[in-house]
């Protein structure tokens, strides 16, 4: 299964995945329209420290500790990638103690949210992947599921 | 502070009903022109630090910035124009030399521009190069003079060593140290993927890029960085750099910050020394110094591969290149005043030397008289910025055209002119690891290999429509050329007649 990775040699930190990713739940064609004046809640966040950086999203965990411990079955694997069901979830944060990628966050209407590679979008390339300036983010097979 | 005496040259627009204060342009701005401040919630910008290299302006996703000229001047005056003032004033208050990058800006006439190209009309066939074969192919280096046989009649291979390209385009000379290890990496893996070559330049070749050995120049210059017995082996051909189109007469200087690390192991120099390449070559003051220098080269790599030798655009450059085609060399590199550097005077480059499509004219020329023009091949450079710059060069005479300036804005270079400072914010000219990575060789070498690609495209297609289906058949053919807006003198040196004529 395609999944997105990230190499870090290549990222810069400039945070541009994070708000093509919170623009493409957006559903506007405009990004200055979508996003002008809002804080943004992406479903990929770039973390760096000492001059290395790399960008955070889900990793689709074969065995999903944030599945697991859904007390209300929101989150579930479909098709090997792990989906959030929103109506379902009530906003506990379990999934978000126990990831540890850190890959769940909530948005700003207190329900869950995570990285379904676009697939809500007809895109068929995440936003992150397409944005990305260097090549740093890619969506690519790479064996079997951890 | 005392008396601000320079005004900005740019001025960075934000159009505030785009901005999303994503806050990208500040981070990837180097020179540290945009800042978000937070008490406001809004990026403010210094337009005194902009140098106009548009990194800001490419990733900006919502398009919210543009850059200007300020447009703030003095009084008009023909004579003393903003850009002299400016330049009084800065070395009025440094005392010191001005330093430049890049190409000659200034307004020099482009004689490529002043030459167009004959087509095919109803007496002679065109050439649809996607229906009919069409080569692309040169070979550059000595031609042999005779045919020589064995006692059985047989020919003797007598051909010297050659280079063999898929197109009439080489990468020129950019060294590892000007240019970042990402830069030369896209550099020698395009060559490797189109069939051509690219230049060490004068900074010897870094440990991992040995393996595109087959694609690369290895060059020699005054200050005989990272020269070794390895290193000359390792091409496919050496060149010997006499000089540069952007500093003839003048040696170069890579600023001791520059030499960190790999840089300075490859370079064979301490860290943090400055790296001084003489203007002259210490060992070579006549045409029989060079031609010993030709033949120690030549003898360090068994005489199995040519040896180019590249000069400067300047005004004896007939003479000099008569020479060098005695001096047992086997390709000459010309370099118009045009031709990029890393770091110049400016003096220098906005005022010595001459056009590189008067240099190649006279040169071949020059060599067609002396019945010397077989002995080697001819290669120039100096802003040779699209494949009809390409065509017009090789029916001047060329065997193949040099690309440094066109190559690097392909890897995101915006002309900013700004190199000497070391912070390039495409990751091109710095060596600053949070800079260096922004060039991807992967993306790179796509581009480079695209570019080069399209040029053979358009190449084959003018070809064409001259009726010529080969490069071969192109080269030195001046009657496909006709010059526009163009006096006697610049006709007869470029050896060409008058549109309508």
């Amino acid at each position: 299964m395609k999944k997105i990775y990230v190499n870090e040699q290549w990222c810069l930190g400039c945070r541009l995945c994070e708000y093509y990713c919170a623009f493409a739940g957006t559903g506007e064609r405009d990004m200055a329209r979508a996003l002008a004046g809002m804080k943004i809640h992406p479903r990929m966040r770039i973390e760096e420290k000492d001059g290395i950086s790399f960008a955070v999203s889900c990793r689709h965990c074969k065995d999903a500790l944030c599945v697991k411990s859904c007390i209300t079955g929101a989150l579930t694997v479909t098709d090997g990638m792990v989906a959030i069901d929103q109506d379902r979830c009530v906003g506990c944060c379990t999934c978000v103690l126990v990831c540890p990628f850190g890959a769940v966050a909530s948005t700003a209407h207190g329900v869950m949210q995570k990285c379904e590679l676009c697939v809500q979008s007809s895109a068929g390339t995440p936003a992150c992947v397409r944005g990305c300036p260097n090549g740093a983010i890619v969506f690519e097979e790479r064996g079997a599921a951890r | 502070m005392g008396i601000n005496w320079i005004y900005p040259e740019h001025e960075v627009v934000r159009n505030r009903d785009r901005c999303i204060n994503c806050r990208v342009c500040e981070r990837q701005c180097a020179n540290e022109v945009h800042e978000y401040l937070s008490e406001h919630d809004k990026m403010v910008c210094d337009d005194a630090k902009c140098v106009n290299c548009h990194r800001c302006v490419s990733l900006c996703p919502t398009r919210a910035l543009k850059i200007i000229p300020s447009g703030n001047t003095y009084r008009p005056n023909s004579n003393w124009t903003n850009r002299t003032i400016n330049e009084l004033y800065r070395q009025a208050d440094t005392g010191g030399v001005l330093l430049s990058s890049m190409g000659c800006p200034q307004r020099y006439p482009v004689y490529f521009e002043k030459i167009l190209l004959n087509a095919s009309q109803v007496t002679n066939p065109s050439i649809d190069p996607l229906r009919e074969p069409m080569e692309s192919k040169v070979s550059l280096g000595a031609r042999p003079r005779d045919i020589q046989r064995d006692e059985n009649g047989r020919m003797i291979n007598n051909l010297p060593p050659q280079i063999s390209l898929s197109m009439p385009v080489m990468f020129s000379a950019m060294s590892y140290g000007s240019i970042s290890y990402n830069a030369h990496e896209s550099l020698a893996r395009a060559a490797q993927e189109l069939g051509i070559l690219y230049n060490t330049g004068e900074g010897g070749l870094h440990e991992d890029f040995y393996e595109y050995g087959a694609n690369t120049i290895v060059q020699v210059a005054s200050g005989r960085f990272g020269v070794h017995s390895a290193y000359l082996n390792s091409g496919a051909a050496i060149e010997i750099k006499m000089g540069q189109g952007a500093k003839p007469g003048i040696g170069g200087h890579l600023p001791g910050t520059k030499i960190v690390g790999d840089i300075s192991r490859t370079r064979m120099i301490p860290e943090g020394s400055d790296a001084i390449s003489p203007a002259p070559h210490h060992d070579i003051y006549s045409i029989e110094d060079l031609r010993q220098l030709v033949y120690s080269l030549k003898t360090v790599t068994g005489h199995k591969k040519p040896v180019i030798v590249k000069i400067a655009a300047v005004h004896n450059v007939t003479a000099i290149a008569s020479g060098i085609a005695r001096s047992g060399a086997d390709i000459i590199a010309i370099d118009g005043f045009r031709g990029g550097s890393g770091a110049t005077p400016t003096r220098i480059r906005d005022n010595v030397g001459i056009p590189i499509e008067l240099a190649l004219a006279s040169v071949d020329q020059r060599l067609r008289d002396e019945g010397i023009r077989d002995n080697v091949s001819i290669i120039v450079g100096g802003s040779i910025r699209s494949s009809a710059d390409v065509v017009k060069a090789v029916a001047l005479g060329a065997d193949c055209v040099y690309i440094g300036t066109s190559a690097l804005m392909a890897l995101g270079c915006h002309l900013c002119r700004s190199c000497h400072a070391g912070k390039c914010n495409w990751g091109i000219a710095t060596q600053e690891p949070q800079l260096t990575r922004r060039l991807n060789p992967d993306i790179g070498h796509r581009r480079l290999v695209n570019l080069m690609n399209a040029w053979r495209h358009e190449i084959k297609e003018m070809m064409g429509g001259m009726g010529i289906n080969s490069i071969e058949s192109l080269k030195g053919n001046r009657s496909m050329l006709r010059g526009i807006g163009l006096n006697e003198k610049e006709l007869e040196i470029l050896g060409i007649r008058h549109a309508g004529e």
